[in-house]
């Protein structure tokens, strides 16, 4: 907080110095951003691409939570449930109907997903802080438990063997590299989604509630329709990343509904900085590539300890995770 | 594929990437990939374990098949079946793995295996019990070695019956594989002219079991059935162990339980409990003396899922080195001619829906008296001869069987 005192100079400048100046940032911005796309067009010749389509999956996921968590300030411990649906939902269908292309099937996993999120979000924005979080997992056990005992998901067993198929009749998505870029574009949009509710004026009024809810209310705003407006945005594209991450690996499973995966995400969120755009990005690649390298290498039995000391030390020594302390230090800095 | 291999390993020089540009440029190496549950629940049952017992198939058969070394690697499944898949799809495509071994719960081995057939490759099924994997999912490119459920509820229900347990209760986990097993159960008790009093359904997971075993105890049931398996079951056996279940006449019987399972409950928990094993470490001479060596380098006996590796993974070493190849599809045909014969299995064959057929035996777990060391646990009732304890062929719904 003190570093904000002193850097607080803007007031005192001219407006057309401020407006340089944030244009001048809004450019970094940009190029930062045209960086990162020309560094995700190569990675494939590098990496592993289904190991990269993962990694992009679950960073929708957790950007989709960071929505939530970072902007409104509403903890979600059931977010898996919308993982699931999507999933299932997707898997089911394109199993089901091999005619379908796989561009509907995952619209359709998404649309059951806001819906799930907007039945979710009716009941559980009542409540606030710990009874929140409650109320959501409570909701997402019981998903959890439908998808146990429903016949199409194939129990225990899940859902195997789910088609790819093609893009809109086009691309044959049995290509993995054709998938990566189907993956990458599913990725973007999401990530401008969320950027772009971010930066909106709906964004700022959120990130008003987030801080003090009655002021927003006395300021005249509907804050139960702008909480259950980012709820269903959250979930639905929670539920994007889920049938996403389906068509990818062929299969929706109980490991997608069950609350540790709610739990994953919020590791993931947090690690890599709560209210960051970037930092659940971060987050989610540090958790995937470490529970990947680490379960083939001989520290495999350890991967859960492992996880649990990093997280243990990023809440004590860098509560804003990882993106959250880089922007620190660049602010101290520069 | 290939050419972005080849361009990945001129532009990284990673170990790793190195090793799969190795397997591109020659496969003078038998590759063989240890998928298991290294950390979770089922790491007793075929963790690090099944490893140990992988590599002294390994070490047994001289590290090499005609100067070509064999190569192992070994991954974390996480008991995700994601995770699981696309390790195995790594192995296949960037290290050109030839089998894949280990594989324990359910969903994880059916996307693997899915993956290994796309691939081409070939899967030896040990830690898994889903009868299914060589049912409706049976494919060309998996054998499942161990066990099955099938074989599992079939012993030890029948010899239950045979043993005077003429009227049964039933605790089924509430999901698919419970109700699979609660029907298999019925369908075995009621054509031995016996009776099925009550079932009752737990959710899955479950933690508290008491209202559950009080109903089965209350039903005056001659024998109390256990259809789950893993955490549930030894929950189950804690609670009528508490409640005295045994002590005041009813029998227990286990359908999914394993050595070690019983070793971390205790005898005092468990004693009397009936219960099918493919496989036990003091048998005849011959399983002594390798549960001997395992346990020297392990530090624990083994119980069937290591066993069962080793048995494959021997019976798979064999047959590439008897047919010069390690195509799958070669392998296979000459791991079905020949059979199975070891410390494992007398005698085993394979079929054509991918199940290996051994005799499997029925158990008695023994009380704290009887038990004379710290892993002298079972006491073998009877052999349940392979083609008995097996779901047959006639009733499977394989799609190989109809194709011949």
């Amino acid at each position: 907080m003190t570093n904000l005192h002193i850097k607080q100079d803007s007031p005192v400048l001219p407006p057309q110095v401020v407006r340089e100046r944030q244009q001048a940032a809004q450019r970094r911005k940009l190029w930062f951003y045209l960086a990162l796309f020309g560094v995700a067009l190569v990675a494939p010749l590098a990496v592993y691409p289904i190991f990269l389509m993962k990694l992009l999956c679950f960073a929708l996921f957790a950007c989709a939570f960071n929505l939530l968590l970072g902007y409104a300030g509403l903890l979600s411990f059931g977010h898996a449930a919308f993982f699931a649906t999507g999933g299932y939902i997707t898997g089911y269908l394109l199993s089901e109907y091999s005619g379908l292309g796989t561009e509907l099937g995952i619209l359709a996993g998404t649309l059951a997903s806001a819906v799930l999120g907007l039945l979710f979000g009716l009941l559980a924005i009542r409540r606030q802080g710990i009874y929140f979080a409650m109320i959501t997992l409570a909701l997402a056990q019981l998903v959890f438990f439908i998808f146990v005992q429903a016949p199409f998901t194939g129990g225990e067993n899940g859902l195997q063997g789910v088609p790819r198929g093609q893009l809109l009749g086009l691309f044959d998505l049995n290509d993995n590299l054709t998938l990566y870029y189907f993956v990458l574009a599913v990725f973007i949009v999401g990530f401008a989604v969320i950027q772009r509710t971010i930066h909106s004026p709906y964004g700022q009024v959120l990130k008003a509630i987030r801080e003090n809810e009655p002021r927003a209310i006395s300021l005249g705003y509907n804050v139960d329709a702008h909480k259950l407006l980012a709820f269903v945005i959250s979930a639905t594209l929670t539920g994007l990343a889920g049938s996403t991450k389906t068509v990818v690996f062929q299969l929706a499973s109980l490991t997608d509904a069950h609350w540790h995966m709610s739990g994953e995400v919020i590791l993931m969120t947090l690690l890599g900085g709560v209210g960051t755009v970037l930092g659940p990005v971060v987050g989610a690649s540090v958790v995937v590539t470490l529970q990947s390298y680490l379960s083939n290498g001989p520290l495999g039995e350890w991967v859960h300890v492992i996880l649990g000391v990093i997280f243990v030390t990023c809440v004590l020594l860098f509560r804003v995770g990882i993106v959250g302390w880089v922007l620190k230090l660049a602010k101290r800095n520069f | 594929m290939n050419l972005f291999q080849k361009t990945a390993s001129t532009i990284l020089a990673t170990s790793l990437i190195a090793s799969a540009a190795q397997a591109q440029l020659s496969d003078d190496e038998i590759r063989i990939g240890y998928l298991a549950d290294m950390s979770g629940t089922y790491r007793d049952l075929s963790g690090p374990g099944g490893l140990e017992a992988l590599q002294m198939a390994v070490e047994d058969f001289g590290g090499q098949i005609d100067g070509k070394k064999i190569v192992i690697f070994s991954a974390d499944d996480l008991n995700k079946p994601d995770v699981g898949a696309s390790t195995v799809r790594q192995w296949v495509d960037e290290r050109n793995v030839d089998m894949v071994t280990g594989l324990v719960a359910s969903s994880v081995v059916l996307a693997a295996s899915q993956v290994v057939e796309q691939a081409g490759k070939l899967a030896l099924i040990s830690g898994a019990a889903a009868s299914s994997i060589t049912n409706e999912y049976c494919s060309p490119n998996h054998i499942h070695w161990t066990y099955d459920s099938y074989a599992l509820a079939n012993g030890t229900a029948k010899a239950v019956l045979a043993n005077g347990g003429k009227s049964w209760f039933i605790l089924t986990a509430d999901y698919a594989f419970g109700h699979a097993m609660e029907a298999d159960i019925t369908k075995v008790v009621k054509a031995d002219g016996g009776s099925v009093l009550g079932t009752v359904r737990h959710p899955f997971p479950s933690s508290d079991f008491s209202s559950y075993i009080l109903q089965a105890q209350g039903s005056g049931a001659d024998v109390i059935a256990l259809a789950n398996a893993g955490a549930d079951t030894v929950n189950s056996l804690m609670t009528a162990s508490q409640f005295g279940v045994t002590q005041s006449g009813q029998k227990l019987a286990g359908m999914v339980v394993f050595l070690n399972d019983i070793h971390a409950m205790g005898l005092d928990v468990t004693q009397g409990l009936m219960l099918t094993t493919g496989w036990y470490w003091d048998l005849n001479e011959e399983t002594r003396a390798w549960s001997k060596r395992y346990e020297d380098r392990f530090g624990s006996k083994p119980g069937m899922v290591p066993a069962g590796i080793y048995s494959a993974t021997l019976h798979y070493l064999n047959a590439v080195k008897a047919s010069g190849s390690d195509e799958a599809q070669a392998v296979r045909t000459q791991m079905m001619a020949t059979p199975v014969n070891d410390m494992f299995a007398k005698n085993g064959k394979i079929r054509a829906d991918g199940r290996m057929v051994h005799d499997m035996y029925l158990a008695q777990v023994k009380t704290p008296a009887e038990s004379k060391g710290e892993w002298d646990l079972y006491k073998i009732v009877r052999t349940i001869p392979g083609d008995e304890a097996f779901r047959p062929l006639a009733a499977s719904q394989c799609k190989l069987l109809s194709q011949n």
